[in-house]
Formats: C-alpha cells, structure tokens, sequence
C-alpha cells in the first residue's frame, strides 16, 4: 500500500506540471497528417479487401480485442481495469456513432492509437499508444480499413467514471507523456536483416512485449536501460527476454520461439496466465515468417547480465521427503524426471523460466492457471489450485524442491512471499482436517 | 487475469469469473476460464470438536463404540474402530447428505414384501440417519429387554452373539427395524471409517491403510509397476496431510 | 412457447461421449449446434485434479460422479405379471453426471465388438444351420443383426480409437494375425494409437498361465493410455500413471480418454457451439404430421421451462435416457412382449458376468497398482471364436485376469471364504489377503429376448412428474449356460495360476436384480437395424418414425457382446454424425427406405 501513495503522490505532482506545458513534442500530431480528416468512421466501410484484412491482422498483432471485447459484443469495450489509481473501462471502439468511435476522422484515430490523443482528452496508457506508436502510416491506415467494417455496437462507457479525483484529470496524462512518451516512428536499422528489423518492430509496436517484459519505474514507466530483462506486473513475472543462459532465452533458438509463440510451448515451457491470454489471442496468428522474425530479434539482443540463481541447500531428509511429496501431487502431470508432457504441461527439467523470479510458481500453485489455447495446441490443460491443500511452507518447500532438482539450481522460495501472494491473490487457506 | 491488467496494475485482481456459479443453469459458450478448484468438489473434512451432530444421545453413542468395537475390535492388527475415530467418522457422514439420504429415490408407494423379493434385500422408505435413530434404540430396547441391562453394558461375547443373531437374521429388534439389515449397514459404516481417508474423521493414522498396506491417497505407481512380489515400502498419505 | 431459445441446426441431448463425438463432427462441419445436459460443467483441473481425485469413499462408496436415484431411477421386476418396484439405492447402473457424462467415470476399456457380434442371426445360421437358428429363436431369444457389419464400423472404430488415444497391441492387422495381440479381433488397418500397458504382477502371472495353457492372452485395449498422445483434434493426452482411481473417479492426468481429456478443449472453443448445463431435456416436441420433431422440451435446474427448436434432434444420452425420452416424445410404438409389435423397448439386454476369485499364499500383488482398463484377457471364448457345435449355447465370454484398483472399502470383502466379515478374524484375514487375493472376470455376450423389453412405469415418477423407465429382465437359458462353461474355464485357469481357497460368483445363477450386479452394460431398447418391424432405428441411427431424430448410445445394440460397450457407442456416434452432415442436412428425410 505504502508504495501506491508514493506512486499517487507522484502523479499529482505531474499532473500540476503538465497541465503547465502543451506544446510538448510528445503532443506534437504531425505524423497524423498522412491520415484523412474528413470522413468519420461512421460514414465511411472500406471496400479494400485486401487493406482489411491485413488491417486484421494488425488488430490481432495489436491484441485490440483482449481489452476491447467483453459481454457487450466484439470491440464493444466494457472491460474493467483495476489500476492502483482507481478502475478504468475500456472504451467501445466500433464505429457506434454515439457511443463508439463512429465520429472519429481517420486523423483521430491516428492520434488516439499512437498518440494517446483520444476525443475525450488523454488516453491513460493502459492503452499501449507508447508501443503503438511505432506503427507505420501502412499499418495505421489498414487498420482503419478493417475498424470501418467491424459492426457498430451501441453501449455507452465511462471509461475512467471509477477513477477518483485527481487522477480522473485525464490532462494529467500529458504530464506522464511529457516524461515517458517517445513520439517517433519506427525506424529500422539499415546494417539488420529484413527479418531482425520485422522482429523489432512487431516486438517494439503492436507486440507490446516490453510492456510487460521491461521493468517499470515507480511512476509506471518502462526502464529502458533494462529493455526486455524482466518485468514483474504485480501478481505475474514477466521472464527475461534476453538471451540469459541462466533465466532467459539462452539455449533457445529462433524457432524454438516461433513455436512457442504460435502454440504456447517450446515443448519444454507453457505459456500461463497474461502470457498465454497474449499467446491464445494475438501471438498464434503471427505468420510463421513474423512468428520467426520475432526470435531472430530476440536471439539477437545482447544477454542481459541478471547472475545465474544461487542453488539453494536442501537437507537430504528434506529432499527424501519432497521427492516423495513430488510423487503424490506433481509427478502425475510433470513427470518422475521433470520432463513434463510436451505440448501440454510445463517440464521442470531444462526451463530456465523457472529458476529466477519464482512469482509464476507461487501464483500457480495458489490459484492454478491455464495454457493458451491455439489452432496447433488445442489443449490448454489447466494447473489445479493447490491453496486449499497445502499451507505456506508446503507451497514454498515443494517449488524449492522443483526448483533445486532435475538439473535445476535456484534460490528457494520463502513461506513469506508465499503467504504475501495467498493475501493479494485472496487464495483461500488450506483446509485442515479433524484433528479429534 | 488479463495482461492488460497486469500490465497497468501494481496491485491484485482477483482471477477472471468464467462460469458464474452452481446457481442455476448456465449457457457456455467457450470455455469455462475459472482456474481455481470448484467449490463443490474440494473435499469435505469431517468438522473438528463442536461435539456429536447426530449421534446426540449418550446412550446412542455408547451403544454404536459397543457395536462398533465389535466389529473391529484392537488387536495386533490395529487399533479399535473407536480409537480410529469411527464414531467421528459415523455421526460426520450422517449429519450430511449420506446421512439425508440426499442420493436415494425415497417415493412411495413401498410394498416392503414384494420390494424385498424382487430387489433381493429389503428396502426403505426412511433415510440412513433415521435407521441409525430407529436402530439404536431397538437395539438398546433388545438388551435391555434380554440381558436386563443397557447394550454397552453387555459383554463382549454376549454383544458378538447378538450382532452374529443379527446377521444370520435370527434376532428380531421389532416392527420398524430390520435388524438384518441395520447389522449391514453398521458393518458398511465401521469399515468404511476404518478404510476411508482421514480427513473424514475415521482411519486415525492411517491405522486401516497400514493394517493392509495400502499406501492412501498417491497418484503416480510408473516406478513400482514393474517390480514383482516386493513389498514397496511405501508410506501411507492422506489427502490432506495434518503435520 | 416462452423461454423459447434461437433455432440450432442440431440439439444434442446429453454431452457424454456420443454427444460430445457428434457435436465434434457436427460443429467441425460447419453446423450450429446446441448441447442441453443435465449435468453441470466438469473439468481436470478444477473439478478431479490429482490432489482431489484419489478418494475413495467420495467418489467410489458415495459415487459423488453419479447422477443419483434422486434425480432419476429406474424401475424394475424380472417378468410380466410381477409388480415393477423403483432402485432406490446405488446399485449396478453408473449414469453421468456432468458434462463428460459416464465418459468422465468410466474405466476405460475400449474394445471393438467381434464381426460375429453384429450378424449374430446370419451366422449363427450360417455356421450351424437354419435350425439352430429356429430352436434359438423358438426358445424365446430374438436375435437379429445390425444392419451394419464389422467391416462397414472399422473406419468409424478408427476415428474414434485415434480421438480417443486407446492404447493397446494389434492382433489382426488386415488379416494378417500378430501374436501378442487379439488373434480374434476383426481385422484393423492400422496398430493402436499408443502401445499397450504394461503388466502388473497379477496380470503378468495370469498371461504366462493362459500362454502355457495354449491360449492367446493379449493386453486389454485401454482408454488408459501409455504414453503421451496427440489426438487428430489437435489435443494432448498424458500417460497413465497406474494410480488405481479410475473407474467411478475423474482422470486427474489426462490420461484416461473421455469428453474432458478427448474432445471438450477444443469443441468448447468453437464459435459454433453451445452447451447448457444443469438443464434437463423433458421430451422431444413433434410437429404436427407426427413425421419430424421440431426441437426439445428442457426444464433448468430452477424449474424454469423452455424450449430449443432445432432441425435435427440427436439424444444421446444413456441407454436407459435413450429409450425414455424416445417413449415420453411418443416417438415411434411401443413394443409389446406379447404380440412383438412395435419397436420402442424391444431387445433389452444386460451383460452376462462372472468372477472367480483365487488366493495366493505370500504373495504381494500390490493391488493398488492399478487401471480401470489395466488387465490381460483371453478371447478364445468369446462371442463365436470357438466351435458351439457340440454346445447347447450361442456366445461366449472375455476372460480377463485384472488389476483396476486396490481400493480398501470396494475391497474389503475380499478374504479367504470362511472367514467372518467382522471381529479380529476379519481384521487378520484382510491384512493378509488383501494382498494375496487376484481376480478373473469373464465378461459375456447376452441374447435378447422376446420377454426382456423396456417401457414407462405406471406408478413410479422423477422429480419433474414424468414417468420413470421401467425394467422388465432375467436371464434367459441360452446365456446362462454359455456363463456356465465359461466359468469353468475361468475357474481352470485360476487354479493353473496356484490360486487356491477359490471362489465363484456367478451372476446367473440367481434371478437378475440391480443390486447383485456390477455391470453398468446395459444395452438395447432403441436398436438398429435394417427392419422398421423389428428395430427402432436405421443402420444410420436415424429413428424410422421421425426421420430428423438421431439416438446413439449402447441402447441401439440389438444384442450385447462380450465386451464393453463404450467403443462401439463412439463409433456409432462417428457415424451417425457423418450420415446428419455429409447426407441428410442437405436433404432431410429417411436414409434408408423403409
């Protein structure tokens, strides 16, 4: 709690700030120029077959429908973000006239995605317009196309209705830009491959990975310095995408991600929780060439220096016992030797995603998740809940065990940051039985 | 959880609905994207302390540890159905749907003859808790009218031949009570407490388990399948282990 | 009608394995499709995960999987004249209840009939002449084939063998014969999907016995599978771990093939269908030239009624369900045992069962080790693969030497005879026999009979007011001889193994009731076949009374073979599927001339 007020603090601060200077570069709307100003969204369906469909798949690279679709229909928006400033709504992006972004010009639409412009003051960035904005003019204008074809749905949203004062300021917005937004275009590097700089600019654009994947300050912005070396969001770690022998991508292969993009594993890691939502709904669509361009950059950043995880000492009584403990809950799914079942459940033995930040593995065991769901894996095996079975230091012993067996060595997991997350999860307790 | 709130949310969220409850019919269309284990299929723990919910009466209670001990008495095999927490085990399955009879078809009309010819045993209208109540008391009525004395009071040869009359049918407790058939369901029940896991009360130590070598509640045998006429060594576990 | 629900190309009645197989094909070919089922949503990880699953008392002894006698029962008397009376406890019969149906508790066997078992009228002729035919038929049996023959069902076997991950070792690859395998299977095209289990001790002994006898043993073909498998939908399966929670319990691992493990990840998925739990289909409604339906009847689990039109209507739930909604949608006439007419409860059957039990000294089975399709068996007399010249019976039994489980309480009578059930005897005896005691079960074919039928009790109601089925059955002579002889082999062989103190349990030696068995197989009542007279239903599933009415389940086997039924009923499920959207979608009416 004590570190969201610091956080809280600090955007009032900007806010005062930012409402004091407009004519920011990150404000500046030139790029839009290239759009047209005319019609509006509501006026216009785009009879290029071919620009809508490629504008869908830059909707799907994008993963738009992850945030704007719910219950209300496709794009209807409605989804509830819970942020530490209050709750924000995702807004209804069909060309509903009154209630959508009918009445947006091409223009607009430019400055909303890449610019967090939106028609009724500042996006937060909740909406990924910093990656967004490295889309190209092409990208931007076949994307319009396809928008213009999605069917109008009427449902009118506040989107930041839940957000108390100040932060409900959206002009506040400006100042965070004014201090985190890169307003420039994606520019490739001329020395790269074709397929390194296709991989940057999915990765750096419409994947958004470093959203996730980067560390964010205290003010909620990306640490460039640590582009892509792991990012915790809260209840999720998002791993090292660097090639890190010890808990990055080391050993992998551009095809190896491609794979795991376009079907949620490798053969040796699952994708889970936020990963295998990015996986299930926007990363299996990537053309297998897109898919491939991706690893090509990622093989080729530099390895972050995260050090290579401690072994922890476990007790041989204590190893006897967890082997025997691993025999009863984990060995079924995982295997007797860590070797998992490919494509469907996660091996322990030879996945580095495992051994640095445990958090994944804790909220795993304490509130079970699911596998991506993909044309090639169709799956999607769900890992149990084991919070009403085991306590704490039952959680904490049986990770440390996974993560010190099968080859592995890693730090062990402490019963404290286990009880820490059974809290914000709101995980049950264990059920204890009759001891008379 | 969305990636979308993880990606702008420091804090928790609680995992994402899916299928909203048990509570009425649900139309799916998609999969279901609850994660966490279904309410009503996390196991039961018998209730700790709080007392007998069923087996109320003192004399009931005293009465089912006299048959009961009985039926599995202490010996070097194991402990006595009571030490194992049988009673516990009894009065926590009857004060629930086993005891309601929640499973049962219990509509009239119920012609006990031919229903008993046909079906091969007798059949009841009344629910396990209530044959249980009948019962207990017919039993306690028999000794009383018999040997004079209360049922528990009896010795331990004298109990073993009424529950021997019982079984072979030759005892009758009176209108109401199949003493037969209550016999069988008492011997179902105390083995039942005695061989089911722990968390419900009964099979204190895993004594029932240990007295047959039966290793509980493990899931994975790839490693002994192969092994012939050994015995495996291996240690019992409940469900939900209590250290 | 109020609560009336959007049109569906097809509604599935029941979302067990033939439900789920049908809505696949169906949904996979483009069509929209409904599913209703009683039951609620059920899935590995949120409803049996291994940290749930491996309790016997909740799911063996209190069959919490089950739908209970509360919600529906059946009713039964074994012959006419008698007064029927309802099951009101557990007994032999394991109905689903969820999504998965009894797909999800089963144990897992997944066995091909044999090709006699489809033509047992003809070839019984065939083999042993008109005659014996008529002496069958004048005894009171009522044999009539399929319509459809071993070769026609291969392919549909096949789909569903593969969708299913079956493990198992081929013994009859087109014809040509492969020891180790089931010399007597019909033939196949290709090996199982994954390999065979491995043996437990038990079984391990009972082959090397039944090889030195100069029989064939071979592996049980399992829906346990063997080795990690990815099914033609694209789904991941795990291997079998031997945990012994099988049958009556969910598969925790993926292992064991059902709707959850099979088919469910993918079909939920598709925009094309949709499921509603929790709700109860009452009946079929019938436009009015009585020729098609228009769709089906459904109550929630709040008691709200409604309605789903719909073009085609598939009811698949169990074969009791099957015969009953038919009967309560006034779906085809009822069949009469005393004049033979009509077709709806005709040809009911059950499957003619015994066990022998056999003692070894010392030993240590480890019984826990287990599967609930984990067992070795001899076929060499099952169905017709032996000479009935000289015998005075039709069919045979599987004789399997089996390890499902070592559960303690479904195990607790298992001791030496002569010992007491109680007391310290008991106590002394089960620690030592539970680990010395080894089991034979001799699986049989059952004939139909004209007197064995099903219909609506006039008494008895469920919940909602409608009538409950009603039982009307006993073992007729022809397969009580033919439990008879094969008992005896059975027993043979046990004592070969060194079994001693050996006891036999056969089950028709008394007069039939639910609660002395232990088969859930229980087969007939809406049978195929190529005469309207004489069965309910076209070789293609299709009711002959109203052409847009599918039904698949064990409930269209005009007679029982010796084996378990779930395979053939995917394979049928394959087929009638095939037949709604390759054929009759785009021209509805009768497949098959009548």
């Amino acid at each position: 709690m004590a570190k969201w007020i610091k956080i809280a603090g600090g955007v009032v601060v900007i806010a005062a700030v930012g409402a004091g200077v407009w004519a920011w570069d990150s404000l500046n709307t030139g790029r839009s120029k290239v759009a047209g100003d005319s019609v509006t969204l509501a006026e216009f369906t785009s009879e290029d077959a071919e620009a809508v469909e490629r504008g869908e798949y830059v909707m799907r690279m994008g993963d738009c429908a992850a945030c704007h679709t719910r219950e209300a229909g496709e794009f209807a928006g409605g989804y509830e973000i819970a942020t530490p400033f209050g709750t924000l709504v995702s807004s209804n992006i069909t060309p509903d006239a009154e209630t959508g972004i009918g009445g947006m010009t091409e223009k607009d639409f430019f400055n909303a995605l890449r610019q967090g412009i939106g028609q009724h003051g500042m996006l937060y960035p909740a909406m990924p317009y910093t990656a967004y904005a490295k889309f190209t003019d092409r990208d931007m204008h076949d994307l319009w196309a396809y928008m213009s074809t999605v069917e109008p749905v009427q449902n009118d949203i506040d989107e930041n209705g839940g957000m108390p004062f100040p932060f409900n300021i959206r002009l506040a917005m400006a100042g965070w830009d004014m201090l985190f937004f890169d307003n420039s275009g994606f520019e490739p590097v001329a020395s790269e491959s074709d397929a390194w700089n296709r991989g940057k600019y999915i990765v750096d654009g419409g994947g958004h990975c470093a959203a996730c994947h980067s560390p964010r300050n205290a003010l909620g912005a990306e640490v460039a310095s640590a582009y892509l070396q792991g990012g915790n969001i809260g209840d999720w770690y998002a791993p090292d995408l660097t090639p890190n022998p010890h808990v990055g991508l080391g050993g992998s292969s551009a095809e190896d991600i491609a794979t795991y993009l376009k079907t949620g594993t490798d053969g040796v890691a699952v994708a889970a929780g936020p990963m295998a939502e990015a996986v299930e709904h926007s990363l299996q669509y990537l053309t297998d060439e897109d898919a491939l361009a991706v690893g090509t950059y990622l093989t080729s950043l530099p390895a972050s220096d995260n050090p290579a995880p401690k072994a922890a000492s476990l007790a041989e009584t204590d190893m006897a016992r967890l082997t025997d403990v691993y025999e009863v809950n984990c060995s079924a799914c995982h295997g007797l030797d860590g070797e998992g079942i490919e494509g469907m459940v996660p091996a322990f033995s030879a996945n580095h995603g495992l051994l640095g930040d445990p958090t994944n593995m804790i909220h795993a065991m304490l509130k079970g998740t699911r596998a991506a769901h993909t044309h090639d894996a169709q799956t999607a095996a769900g890992m149990p809940s084991f919070a009403w079975k085991m306590d704490d230091t039952q959680v904490a012993d049986i990770l440390t065990y996974v993560r010190n067996s099968f080859g592995n060595g890693a730090e062990a997991v402490s019963p404290e940051a286990v009880a820490e997350m059974r809290e914000a999860l709101d995980a049950r307790e264990p059920l204890r039985a009759a001891t008379n | 959880m969305n990636r979308r709130e993880a990606l702008f949310s420091l804090g928790s969220m609680a995992a994402a609905g899916g299928l909203a409850s048990r509570a009425g019919a649900a139309e799916l269309k998609g999969f279901p994207k609850q994660t966490a284990m279904s309410a009503d299929h996390l196991p039961t723990p018998a209730r700790s302390g709080g007392g007998f919910q069923v087996l109320k009466s003192e004399t009931d209670q005293k009465t089912v540890k006299a048959v009961f001990d009985r039926l599995i008495p202490a010996d070097d095999f194991g402990p006595s159905a009571s030490e194992a927490g049988c009673l516990e085990f009894l009065d926590d399955q009857l004060s629930g749907d086993y005891g309601a009879g929640k499973a049962l078809y219990l509509e009239a009309p119920l012609s006990p003859e031919n229903e008993e010819a046909i079906m091969g045993a007798p059949q009841f209208l009344s629910t396990p808790r209530e044959r249980y109540e009948t019962g207990l008391k017919a039993l306690e009525a028999y000794a009383q009218e018999t040997d004079g004395a209360a049922f528990h009071a009896l010795s331990p040869d004298r109990i073993d031949e009424i529950l021997t009359g019982l079984e072979a049918g030759e005892i009758d407790l009176g209108e109401g009570v199949n003493g037969q058939a209550f016999f069988e369901l008492m011997l179902q029940n105390v083995r039942e407490g005695y061989l089911a896991d722990p968390l419900y009360g009964g099979n204190r130590d895993m004594a029932g388990w240990k007295m047959i070598g039966f290793p509980g509640a493990r899931y994975d045998y790839r490693p002994y399948v192969d092994r012939r006429n050994e015995d495996l060594g291996l240690t019992p576990v409940s469900l939900i282990p209590n250290d | 009608m109020a609560n009336e629900r959007p049109k569906a190309d097809v509604v599935i009645v029941g979302l067990g394995w033939a439900g789920s197989v049908m809505a696949e094909e169906l949904t996979r070919a483009g069509l929209n499709v409904v599913a209703i089922e009683r039951g609620a949503w059920r899935d590995t990880s949120t409803d049996f995960p291994p940290a749930v699953d491996p309790d016997e008392l909740r799911w063996h002894t209190r069959r919490e999987l089950l739908q209970p006698m509360s919600v529906e029962t059946t009713t039964f008397r074994n012959k006419t004249g008698q007064q029927a009376a309802p099951v009101r406890n557990w007994n032999a019969f394991q109905f689903g209840w969820n999504v998965g149906g009894a797909g999800t508790h089963w144990a897992g066997m997944s066995w091909r009939f044999l090709p006699w078992d489809f033509e047992v009228a003809t070839q019984t002729a065939e083999r042993y002449g008109q005659e014996r035919l008529d002496s069958l038929m004048a005894e009171g049996l009522q044999l009539q084939d399929w319509g459809v023959s071993y070769e026609e069902m291969a392919p549909y076997y096949d789909r569903f063998e593969r969708i299913a991950g079956t493990s198992g070792k081929a013994g009859n690859l087109n014809g040509q014969k492969i020891k180790g395998g089931n010399v007597f299977e019909g033939p196949r095209e290709r090996e199982y999907p994954t390999p065979q289990l491995k043996d437990t001790n038990w079984m391990s002994m009972y082959r090397q016995t039944t090889e030195g006898m100069g029989y064939n043993p071979f592996t049980i073909p399992a829906g346990n599978i063997s080795q990690a498998y990815v099914n033609p939908l694209g789904v991941t399966m795990g291997p079998c771990t031997y945990c012994g929670f099988c049958d009556f319990h969910g598969c925790g691992n993926f292992s064991k093939s059902s709707p959850q493990a099979c088919i469910l990840p993918a079909l939920m998925r598709r925009s094309n269908f949709t499921v509603l739990t929790e709700t109860e289909v009452l009946h079929a409604v019938k436009h009015e030239d009585g020729k098609t339906v228009k769709g089906v009847k459904f109550v929630t689990r709040d008691g709200e009624e409604g309605f789903q039109p719909a073009d085609v209507v598939c009811i698949t739930a169990y074969q009791m369900d099957n015969v009953r909604l038919m009967l309560l949608s006034g779906i085809g006439e009822q069949y009469d045992p005393a004049t033979q007419q009509g077709t709806i409860g005709r040809n009911y059957s059950y499957q003619t069962c015994s066990s022998v039990t056999g003692f070894f000294s010392g030993a240590k089975m480890n019984p826990f080790i287990g599967g609930g399709a984990l067992g070795v068996q001899i076929d060499d007399f099952n169905g017709d693969n032996f000479d009935h010249s000289d015998l005075d019976f039709i069919g045979g039994a599987g004789i399997m030497g089996y390890s499902t489980n070592g559960r303690p309480i479904a195990n607790m009578n298992g001791i030496r005879p002569g010992n007491k059930r109680w007391g310290s005897e008991w106590k002394e005896a089960y620690a030592r026999d539970y680990q010395e005691v080894a089991n034979i079960f001799c699986q049989g074919t059952s004939m139909p009979t004209r007197d064995a039928y099903l219909s609506l009790d006039p008494t008895y109601k469920d919940r909602h007011g409608q009538p409950l089925l009603r039982l009307t059955f006993d073992w007729n002579r022809n397969d009580a001889s033919m439990i008879d002889y094969t008992t005896k082999k059975a027993v043979e062989i046990m004592r070969e193994a060194g079994g001693e103190d050996i006891m036999v349990d056969n089950q028709a030696e008394a007069s039939w009731n639910p609660y002395k068995q232990h088969s859930s197989h229980t087969i007939g009542g809406l049978v195929m076949g190529s005469n309207p007279a004489t069965s309910a239903l076209n070789p293609y599933l299709q009711s002959w009374d109203c052409h847009n009415v599918f039904s698949v389940g064990a409930s269209a086997f005009p007679n029982n073979g010796g084996y378990n039924p779930t395979l053939t009923v995917g394979a049928l499920a394959v087929r009638a599927a095939r037949a709604i959207h390759e054929t009759y979608i785009n021209n509805p009416g009768p497949l098959v001339e009548a």
